[in-house]
């Protein structure tokens, strides 16, 4: 047991349980089927203006990029043009590269105490399951809430049409008196996005030194997505929803127009709610990664401090006086002196 | 700094995306015109399960149905009425397409709504198209 997960668990539990309330109690649907959606939207949007808009703001000290590579410098040298970018163009291929694939991530290593024929040593091993999980997760995120557009467009765009197409490639059929799976077809995207949050989930609590630095803000969007990926699937595949009726409201949702829709039960107020809550806690939480990935200093600065001076932002106005007027204020006497000077009237 | 026009018109394209839904919608959705119900259907008066069971059970009936024909050979079913239906998608006058005849305006107009493309259609034929 651990008071940071726990906390979030029950966090999590408890607003399932009240939407689920809310769901059920006709006279509630209206707070937690539109009110809260909308008022969701709205924080989730000005929050997030406001933390980049704030983060514009601050000023960059210094020339900070993080560097895996040889940077450029004299010719006969062979620079790493991705991994110490010395061009505007450079780095944005590696911020493509970084937002795509996570490469840092990729990079992940693990220490460990590894026996070897010379006694107990320190061994860095490459540990890439975080980096596939991450992946698996992010990617299937994405599918999963693309998907979901056909629930807010009418016709739904071809593209759309196209990724539920290629989504849905995995046909598979089985049926038992107790489970059913292939109609409606199973879409793989929803399942890798449960198993990956839970092998993310999993991670924390296993492994004891990313366990001791696990805070509940860590547990409680894994534990908000897994609720929302369960409750989607719990719909979809057992318990069963009214898809046209859903799409109904949430196209009066988008319209500006909304009605409740008849006969949807409770779980599917716990999903919108939870969806609701995601949005709203995003701004202020570390999902704000989102958008700070683009604004990492570390990442998006391009590394030619030799070549070109980077100027603080924050300087006070310092008055300088150079070598040279030095040398003009000086010279005769320097001269007379007999001190060396660069340049003789 | 010059950075901050950037920032500012990476937030607003964000902005955009994410409200896009809202915008496209400003003028006003198409309503979903309920699926009609054909003569023969209305006739019928009866569904194979209770309508609102069938609205999201359908396709779930329609697999077991596939496999019950397919695997035991059965080819009947009999709902909790009593009442006799052709386990099949469009052959005999019990069975789905047989009493909604009119596909185009009874399945696929939720279908279309909804966007689903049952692969079903790859093989079996609706009889109206054959015809
Ligand atoms: C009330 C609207 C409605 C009507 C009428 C309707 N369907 Fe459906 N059907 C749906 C929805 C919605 C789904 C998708 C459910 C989901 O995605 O969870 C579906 C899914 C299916 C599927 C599974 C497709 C897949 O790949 O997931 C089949 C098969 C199917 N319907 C057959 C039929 C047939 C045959 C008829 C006409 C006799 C019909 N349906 C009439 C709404 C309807
Ligand atoms: C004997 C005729 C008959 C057969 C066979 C039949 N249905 Fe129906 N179906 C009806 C009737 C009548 C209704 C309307 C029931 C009501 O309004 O209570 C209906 C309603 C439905 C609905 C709900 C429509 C809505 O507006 O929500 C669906 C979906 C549906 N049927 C699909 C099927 C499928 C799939 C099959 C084959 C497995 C099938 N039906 C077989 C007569 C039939
Ligand atoms: C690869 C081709 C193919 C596809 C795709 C296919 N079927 Fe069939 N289906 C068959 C064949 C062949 C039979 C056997 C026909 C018979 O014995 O009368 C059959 C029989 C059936 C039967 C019982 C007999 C009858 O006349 O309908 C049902 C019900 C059925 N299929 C439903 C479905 C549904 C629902 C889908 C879509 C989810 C589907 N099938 C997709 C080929 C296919
Ligand atoms: C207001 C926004 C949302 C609405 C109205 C909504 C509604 C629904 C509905 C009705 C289903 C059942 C689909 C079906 O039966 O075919 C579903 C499934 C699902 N939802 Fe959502 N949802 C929303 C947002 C989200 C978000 C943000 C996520 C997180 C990624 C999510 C994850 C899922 C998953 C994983 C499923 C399982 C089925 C699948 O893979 O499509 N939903 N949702």
């Amino acid at each position: 047991m651990n008071v940071n997960y726990m906390l979030s668990f029950i966090i999590v539990l408890a607003l399932c349980l009240l939407s689920y309330l809310g769901g059920e109690a006709p006279g509630l649907r209206y707070l937690f089927g539109i009110a809260i959606p909308y008022l969701a939207i709205v924080i989730f949007i000005f929050g997030f203006i406001s933390r980049v808009m704030g983060w514009a703001r601050s000023a960059v000290p210094f020339r900070i990029p993080t560097t895996c590579g040889q940077q450029k410098s004299l010719p006969w040298i062979k620079p790493n043009r991705i991994d110490n970018p010395f061009s505007k163009s450079a780095v944005i291929l590696r911020m493509i590269l970084e937002i795509v694939c996570f490469r840092s991530l990729f990079r992940n290593t693990r220490m460990a105490f590894k026996n070897t024929k010379t006694g107990m040593r320190i061994a860095y091993d490459w540990e890439i399951f975080l980096w596939v999980a991450a992946l698996a997760f992010h990617y299937t995120f994405l599918v999963v809430l693309l998907r979901h557009l056909r629930f807010f467009f009418d016709p739904v765009p071809f593209c759309i049409q196209i990724l539920e197409f290629f989504d849905g490639f995995l046909k598979i059929e089985f049926l038992s008196n107790v489970i059913q799976v292939g109609l409606p077809g199973i879409y793989i995207s929803g399942v890798i996005l449960l198993a990956a949050v839970t092998f993310l989930f999993l991670r924390r609590i296993f492994s004891p030194k990313v366990r001791y630095i696990s805070l509940p803000a860590d547990f409680f969007p894994l534990f908000l997505i897994m609720g929302i990926a369960i409750t989607g699937i719990m719909m979809r595949y057992f318990t069963k929803v009214d898809i046209v009726g859903i799409k109904e409201f949430t196209m009066g949702l988008v319209s500006f127009s909304p009605a409740l829709p008849e006969g949807v039960g409770g779980l599917f107020y716990v999903h919108i709610f939870l969806v609701s809550v995601l949005l709203a806690y995003f701004p202020s939480s570390k999902l704000m990664h989102l958008g700070g990935i683009f604004l990492s200093p570390t990442r998006n600065m391009t590394a030619d401090t030799r070549a070109t001076r980077h100027v603080n932002p924050w300087n006070h106005p310092v008055k300088v006086h150079t070598y040279e007027q030095y040398e003009d204020e000086f010279r005769e006497k320097m001269i007379e002196a007999g001190l060396p000077v660069e340049k003789k009237e | 700094m010059n950075d901050k026009k950037l920032i500012i018109t990476g937030v607003i394209i964000f902005i955009f995306i994410l409200i896009f839904p809202f915008l496209y919608n400003l003028g006003g959705t198409t309503e979903f015109i309920d699926p009609v119900l054909s003569e023969k259907a209305k006739a019928a008066k009866f569904c194979v399960v209770p309508k609102e069971d069938m609205k999201v059970e359908h396709m779930q009936i329609l697999d077991v149905w596939r496999d019950t024909v397919v695997r035991k050979g059965e080819r009947v079913y009999v709902n909790s009425d009593g009442k006799k239906f052709t386990m099949s998608l469009s052959t005999g006058e019990n069975s789905c397409l047989g009493c909604h005849n009119n596909k185009a305006e009874f399945c696929d107009r939720c279908h279309d709504y909804a966007s689903v493309r049952p692969y079903c259609w790859d093989c079996h034929t609706d009889p109206k198209e054959i015809k």
